[in-house]
């Protein structure tokens, strides 16, 4: 963060700093709560989270043609990366107390389907593509770790994809050119396909030792674009190399293996659906957001977690990992 | 209390399924790594040096061309202040609104418009776009003016290759934009490109080019992705070209040029121990000017439609047959190769019978008994008939090679011609068939297959002026030459005078040949009989060029005229004495004359052709005149540079 603004100690770098703070202390705070008030205040969260989703159709904040923000004076508020945590947490109760015989009962089926899909339209409705997406994959990880058929799966991905030219008539035109750039960037290398070329060039261009800190030309000559949000890897991985890249992925891969191996010692399904799946999406916005730079899939709005600079991502993540370590501190206490 | 429903059995299942999501995660690091891998290990290279042409912008500029100066250090070809009018593209807001603006405020064609946008869009979007390299002040101020509202636009004051005098437009050249011939026939102009370039296109521009060019200079930036200059990485001032000074004078240049006005030739004047040549001149001539700029199509088609073909350096490029000025090289032959000697004796009637053909003296009723030195000076053709049929072609064709005709002589010149020295071997590679005998006599006068340039008629004079030895034209001050090795091992560059005319020159020679010099007879005795009757053709009563001497001691010259036919004269026409001006201009014949003066002491060469000129006597003779009037006034003023003189540099 420091390196994204040219080697000052300036705005980005302080709140980044100051966020981190604020947000460890409430990592701090989380973690001591016991985990039954998170299992009893799930729906509440989620239920907010939505509130506040709908909230922002109406009173948000737009910026580069799209709604996804609400003013809170001391920061402006994402509630649709908050719903990343929520949905998961309201799904791992929700199977937490249906028996496993009803899981796959249609009965049981809808109510999942409702809290999954009501988000996800109203964030890809903002648009905001890339995080309804990955609230969506957070929220068919729980459904699928609590044992929710393959064949279920297969008709809503069949449904997906017969819906899928329906959809794509609702994309937004630089949605459509993301996604065609994706597939060729050459197509148009000043336009779309401009962030894809330049980020594989700093990349590339890192090498095995990178070009050293706050050397990366690339970045402080403003070829890269949003290089202290989206595309943090990509400074870090010009600036640092090939041995800083893999530092950084091992780093979210020990991140990764430790909720689940959090989520082994716990003896709750509640706790155990939390963490996987948290685990899981975690991996995912780190998977995410790595193929995306590295030119793998397309280029869709997905931060890093922790590095990427915006306050709403890292509070959730911040949360989303203090309810981990709730549930490892209170492990031995019944969620009643 | 809330129950944690379904029990082990649930956990189970969700453990299972989490393997199978951990099984999927390390898939995906494994993309993810392998992807590092590709990008920054085996492709890094590549990528690192996309990275570098990002952020590194090069501009590139010209340098100014180096000056050509005459002997006296006047410039013929310098360089003067243009104000130009660049546009780079990617400043501009609205390219195609400014290009339109620019073309109401300049009045451009839509030639000149869709030229610049071609451009445009052959080039980097940074990379400056000469709009108008040649603005006039008006046009300069009026885009001053709305400068404000031109974004992308830069006036810029910047250098450009000017002509002041159009007398040397043939020997300088002129430059103009670089083709594609030139990028393929010049290696060093494969790192020359820069806005605004110009290359050497003919004569001395083009000779000298590779050095006279200098180098291109280069300011290269670290720029950010909008185009802004960060820092400078590395500047390079080019280098100026190299200056040179020649052997020409530029005011026996104007006046040559001026005494040539309205009539088509070339005037050469060379010194005959140096190779200096002190005049290369052709006429008409024209605006070199033009080109530096881009030369308009009709300016262009004027040129090259003109009958006279100003374009043509005549001094080299011209072919003439020699006529009567090569009768003494004719004499040298037969005299060298013992085939006659100067008392032989010879009856003119005016026409003389021979193989069944009537070969013709161009005086009709014929001028009686003569000797060789009466007919050099009154250039009886009936004489010279006689003597090249016991001389034979073939030896005279070589005495014509050793002194100068029949190859290139200036070297570097590319239009230069190497003109025809005929012989038996010439005409049947060439032609396909043998040489007739009749051919032999219409050769000792210089017509027939004779091609001779006016600079190898001029070079013939100075090698038979100075006393028989093969000195070489030069006109670059400073370049390896025969005089620039004599210099060299003799120290004192006044002395080669004095060699080729020193009695111990006459037995030689293992010096000259050391000094690289070559003495062209084995009889000096028969050159310096051809140089006295030349003095008489020139000075005495009866003599074709009596009419053009000088009186003046120290100006006294000799030389000799040419008529040269350029057509076939019927019996009919020699019956009715068809006058000369009388013909339609393109039968008319070729005046010509060479010529070496002071006859005394002599120093210089020249020679004069005027196409369709009429006699040698009457049109050519007397400008020779008027030139080595001059060019002996002027004569003290360059032995002062001479004698001044250290070294060949500039």
């Amino acid at each position: 963060m420091y390196s994204t603004d040219g080697g000052q100690f300036a705005y980005h770098t302080k709140s980044h700093i100051v966020r981190f703070i604020i947000f460890f202390i409430l990592f701090f705070i989380i973690s001591f709560i016991k985990t039954s008030f998170w299992y009893s205040s799930a729906t509440l969260f989620y239920l907010g989270v939505l509130f506040l989703l709908i909230l922002v159709k109406y009173v948000g904040l737009t910026s580069s043609g799209s709604q996804r923000w609400l003013d809170l004076y001391f920061l402006n508020l994402q509630p649709s990366e908050l719903m990343k945590i929520g949905l998961i947490l309201f799904l791992a109760k929700y199977y937490h107390k249906i028996s496993s015989g009803d899981v796959n009962k249609f009965r049981y089926l809808g109510q999942p389907l409702l809290a999954l899909l009501f988000p996800v339209i109203l964030v890809v409705t903002q648009p905001d593509l890339g995080t309804s997406f990955l609230i969506a994959v957070g929220g068919v990880i729980v459904v699928w770790l609590a044992g929710v058929k393959m064949k279920f799966f297969a008709y809503l991905g069949g449904l997906f994809l017969l819906s899928a030219p329906v959809a794509i008539s609702f994309l937004k035109p630089y949605q459509k050119s993301r996604i065609l750039t994706f597939l060729d960037p050459s197509r148009d290398p000043l336009g779309a396909g401009y962030q894809i070329t330049q980020s594989k060039i700093a990349i590339g261009s890192g090498g095995l030792l990178g070009k050293g800190f706050l050397e990366g030309s690339q970045s402080y000559l403003d070829y890269l674009p949003e290089k202290h949000t989206d595309f943090i890897f990509t400074l870090f991985s010009e600036e640092f190399g090939f041995f800083g890249s893999m530092a950084i992925l091992l780093i979210y891969i020990l991140i990764t293996w430790r909720i689940v191996s959090i989520g082994h010692t716990l003896r709750t399904s509640f706790g155990k659906l939390y963490c996987y799946s948290f685990a899981t999406a975690f991996f995912i916005y780190v998977a995410v957001n790595m193929g995306m730079v590295l030119g793998l899939i397309p280029i869709v709005g997905a931060p890093l977690p922790i590095m990427s600079y915006g306050g709403s991502s890292m509070m959730a993540i911040m949360i989303g990992l203090g309810i981990v370590m709730s549930c490892k501190i209170h492990k031995d206490q019944s969620l009643g | 209390m809330i129950s944690d429903s379904g029990g082990g059995s649930k956990i189970r299942l969700i453990g299972r399924r989490m393997f199978i999501l951990t099984a999927a995660k390390a898939v995906v690091v494994f993309g993810v790594v392998g992807r590092l891998i590709s990008l920054q290990i085996n492709e890094s290279k590549k990528y690192k040096t996309l990275s570098d042409k990002n952020r590194f912008r090069e501009w590139r500029f010209a340098p100014p061309r180096g000056v050509i100066k005459d002997y006296f250090g006047e410039e013929i070809a310098s360089n003067q202040k243009v104000f130009q009018l660049h546009l780079i593209p990617e400043n501009a807001e609205n390219l195609s609104a400014l290009i339109f603006r620019l073309k109401n405020i300049l009045k451009m064609s839509d030639n000149a418009v869709s030229r610049i946008q071609k451009k445009i869009k052959s080039q980097k979007p940074w990379d400056p776009v000469i709009v108008s390299d040649n603005l006039t002040w008006a046009e300069f101020s009026r885009i001053n003016l709305f400068l404000h509202e031109l974004q992308g636009v830069e006036p810029i004051i910047s250098v450009a290759r000017v002509y002041r005098e159009q007398s040397s437009s043939h020997v300088i050249g002129y430059v103009s934009k670089i083709s594609k011939k030139d990028l393929q026939q010049k290696n060093y102009l494969a790192n020359m490109k820069a806005a605004g370039m110009r290359v050497g296109k003919t004569g001395l521009e083009n000779k000298l080019d590779s050095e006279i060019i200098g180098n291109v200079g280069h300011k290269r930036y670290e720029v950010n992705a909008f185009g802004k200059r960060i820092k400078e990485v590395s500047i390079d001032q080019g280098k100026i070209g190299k200056n040179y000074k020649t052997t020409l004078d530029l005011e026996l240049q104007n006046l040559s040029s001026n005494l040539l006005k309205d009539k088509a030739g070339a005037i050469c004047v060379m010194d005959i121990y140096r190779g200096d040549i002190i005049t290369m001149v052709s006429s008409p001539t024209f605006d070199p000017n033009k080109f530096v700029h881009g030369i308009s199509t009709k300016d262009w088609k004027e040129l090259i439609s003109h009958r006279d073909k100003p374009l043509v350096n005549k001094a080299i490029s011209g072919l003439y047959p020699p006529g009567s000025t090569i009768k003494g090289l004719v004499a040298i032959s037969a005299l060298e190769n013992d085939v006659v000697n100067t008392k032989m004796v010879q009856q003119c009637s005016g026409s003389i019978e021979l193989y069944g053909e009537k070969f013709h003296c161009w005086k009709k009723k014929g001028h009686g008994f003569v000797d060789m030195r009466k007919a050099i000076k009154e250039s009886c053709d009936v004489y010279f008939y006689e003597v090249a049929r016991r001389l034979g072609i073939d030896r005279l064709s070589e005495t014509a090679r050793s002194f100068g005709l029949g190859d290139t002589m200036v070297k570097g010149f590319n239009e230069e011609k190497i003109g025809v020295v005929p012989n038996t071997k010439w005409k049947k590679q060439r032609i396909g068939k043998s040489w007739y005998l009749g051919e032999t006599l219409h050769s000792g006068i210089g017509q027939g297959y004779w091609q001779t340039t006016p600079m190898q008629l001029c070079l013939m004079t100075a090698r038979i002026a100075n006393g028989g030895y093969d000195v070489e034209p030069r006109i670059v001050l400073g370049e390896k030459s025969k005089f620039s090795l004599f210099t060299e091992k003799k120290k004192n560059p006044k002395s080669l005078e004095e060699f080729f005319n020193t009695e111990q020159s006459k037995e030689f020679d293992d010096t000259t040949i050391e000094f690289g010099y070559k003495p062209l007879f084995r009889n000096q005795e028969n050159i310096n009989f051809v140089k006295d009757a030349f003095f008489g053709a020139t000075n005495e009563p009866g003599g074709t060029s009596y009419g053009s001497r000088l009186s003046k001691k120290e100006f006294i010259f000799a030389g000799k005229t040419g008529t040269s036919q350029v057509r076939r004269i019927t019996e009919q026409q020699r019956e009715l004495e068809i006058k000369n001006e009388d013909l339609p201009y393109e039968q008319r014949d070729h005046s010509l004359y060479v010529a070496f003066a002071p006859y005394n002491e002599p120093k210089y060469s020249i020679s004069v052709v005027v196409e369709h000129g009429g006699s040698g006597s009457k049109t050519a003779a007397p400008i020779a005149k008027k030139v080595i009037k001059k060019l002996l006034e002027r004569h003290p003023l360059r032995q002062q540079v001479h004698d001044n003189y250290k070294g060949e540099d500039v």
